[in-house]
């Protein structure tokens, strides 16, 4: 199997304090990734890593088969990103935001208005493509900016908190639209602190203070620490 | 240059759909012209004045007569004691009170010499000093075509010539000024709030992390501020023309590459700005207390930078706007070349690249 994303000793400092310390771990194509860890420990730093927002300070990575270090503008065409905040235009349509995030990743003009129906199709948009994104509740907007993250195709998505706020029926149907992206074979990088979506990926990797403390499948991880959810193996290493 | 296109169009969807934006752009410059045109002038016309003149002869009507008739002064009303003076100025209406001796035509034949009483209002001491100043114009005129053959064997007549603007309209001081602060405004003020827009709502990350280069996203978003501003001063330059006869007497191409710097100017300003804010809050305060106020107070736009204190006419040497004043007046009203004033140009150019290179910095030390 193909290692999408790799990590090897990866360090992140921003002066003296070490954001990010020696982490090591893979990712497989095609997975459903969890990165979990209190806030604070240093999951999003390691996610801006891997999307070339920030730099390492040391270690090695790769994404897609290329170097984090040197490779980033590269990167950048294979990856999607989605913030925690949403990342759509507020006073643009769903048509307007949909056009112009395919638009900067260079999207051909006739390409760009079959993504555009296909999407909005798959999400039931259809009748609101003209609608300003600011009228539409936040659950539609999650998953809108989802799908927008995927419009050029990535081979792996970066997901930043991709469901905060939102109520858990609404985060479970985000998250058939991830298992199904998924099942296409784009890979998914997600962070959370939703204990209950950890159960939902295929491995995860806890962080505490800038390191790994566990890492493999959700039932591995279970057992490991003989308890019987996400929430207590959590617990358990936060507290230790 | 697909990409970039793509970019500046959402850029245009977000100026034209924020209606308090299009009103700031295109509602406040119109408005400040007008304003600063019709409303607020230093000229004085219709000053309402009282006579106290005790006399009533030949001379003082024939002198109250110059008075009244020259244009700057309404008569309120002939006061018939001095102790009416306090109680006309209590009133506010009457600007201005002018007394005469008593007798005064006689002791004008006699001595050769009478006194008059002028006294003004000077809760506003400008007007107070332009009213006074009339009146004693008026007199001295007066004396003068009474003696037409000099009495002292010296005498010395100043001739008083105004160029550039020789009928002294505000309008020309304004609307050079006005274009400052307006570029200004819109390059600096709302770039500063675009850019910083985007890093509180956090799609600058998403943006970041797209193929789009760092640079390419600043250029792509300060392309439609650039166009806009452009705009703008040229309806300012048309309406100060068509409207108030503002003239442009130098190379209008020259006056507009310099419209063109000074826009990259300040929005170098407003990308520096950007790059410390967090959030537009704080870039709107930063420009308008940092930018706006200096610019307004400093530039010589409407105090004269030469009557501050030493100390401030140095802190006027780091507004740019000051030397954008300076070659704006020179182009419009003097009809200056390239000649006299490549100096100011390359201070501006000086400040750009300063800003600019530390920016770059900025930005990158984010990034890193």
């Amino acid at each position: 199997m193909d290692h999408v994303i790799t990590s090897n000793n990866l360090t992140k400092k921003f002066g003296n304090f070490t954001a990010v310390d020696r982490i090591s771990f893979s990712v497989l194509k095609g997975e459903i990734f969890g990165f979990l860890g209190a806030n604070g420990a240093g999951k999003t730093t390691v996610m801006k890593m891997f999307c070339g927002l920030l730099s390492p300070t040391g270690g090695e990575g790769s994404v897609a088969g290329l170097d984090i270090f040197t490779q980033r503008e590269k990167i950048k065409k294979r990856i999607g990103y989605m913030s925690q905040r949403f990342s759509l235009y507020e006073d643009l349509t769903v048509s307007e935001n949909i056009t112009f995030y395919a638009g900067i990743y260079g999207l051909k003009k006739n390409d760009i208005k079959e993504k555009r129906e296909a999407l909005t199709e798959r999400l039931h948009l259809g009748d609101f493509q003209n609608n300003l994104i600011s009228s539409l509740p936040l659950g539609w907007k999650q998953k809108l900016a989802f799908s927008v993250a995927l419009i050029h195709s990535p081979d792996i998505v970066f997901l930043d908190e991709p469901t905060g706020g939102v109520d858990p029926v609404t985060r479970r149907q985000f998250w058939d639209l991830i298992y199904e992206a998924a099942r296409q074979g784009v890979t998914i990088f997600v962070t959370t602190h939703y204990m209950d979506e950890a159960e939902y990926c295929d491995r995860i990797s806890m962080m505490v203070d800038g390191r790994i403390e566990a890492l493999g499948k959700p039932s591995e991880l279970k057992t490991q620490f003989g308890v019987k959810t996400m929430n207590e193996v959590f617990l358990k290493l936060a507290r230790k | 240059m697909k990409r970039f296109y793509a970019f500046v169009k959402k850029e245009f969807y977000h100026i034209l759909r924020d209606y308090r934006t299009m009103l700031i752009l295109f509602g406040m410059p119109v408005a400040q012209i007008m304003l600063f045109g019709f409303a607020i002038t230093n000229e004085i016309k219709d000053a309402h004045i009282a006579i106290l003149d005790p006399s009533k002869d030949h001379e003082t009507s024939r002198l109250n007569e110059k008075i009244l008739s020259s244009g700057y002064f309404i008569l309120d009303k002939y006061l018939n004691s001095p102790g009416e003076i306090e109680s006309v100025f209590e009133e506010g209406k009457v600007k201005i009170v002018v007394v005469y001796d008593e007798d005064f035509g006689r002791k004008l034949l006699k001595n050769k010499a009478a006194s008059i009483q002028i006294i003004a209002d000077a809760t506003d001491p400008n007007t107070a000093n332009t009213l006074t100043n009339y009146i004693s114009a008026i007199f001295q005129d007066y004396v003068q075509s009474q003696n037409p053959l000099a009495i002292s064997p010296v005498r010395v007549i100043p001739e008083v010539r105004f160029r550039y603007n020789p009928d002294l309209k505000g309008v020309f001081l304004f609307i050079p000024g006005l274009i400052t602060i307006i570029l200004m405004l819109v390059s600096a003020m709302m770039t500063s709030i675009s850019l910083t827009r985007e890093k509180e709502l956090g799609t600058m990350e998403v943006l970041l992390a797209s193929p789009m280069k760092p640079v390419q996203i600043i250029v792509a978003k300060v392309i439609p501020y650039i166009i806009l501003a452009f705009i703008i001063s040229i309806v300012i330059l048309l309406l100060g023309y068509l409207v108030f006869k503002v003239p442009v007497k130098g190379n209008i191409a020259l006056l507009i590459s310099e419209f063109l710097l000074f826009i990259i100017t300040a929005l170098s300003l407003g990308i520096l700005i950007s790059t410390i804010a967090k959030t537009q809050q704080v870039a709107l305060m930063m420009s308008l207390m940092g930018l706006m106020l200096p610019t307004i107070i400093l530039s010589g736009f409407i105090f004269p930078v030469e009557n501050m204190p030493k100390i401030l006419q140095w802190i006027s040497y780091l507004i740019p706007a000051k030397w954008f004043i300076t070659i704006v007046k020179g182009i419009m009203l003097k009809g200056l070349g390239i000649e006299a004033i490549w100096k100011e140009t390359l201070i501006i150019l000086g400040f750009t690249l300063f800003f600019l290179i530390v920016s770059i910095k900025k930005f990158k030390i984010r990034l890193a």
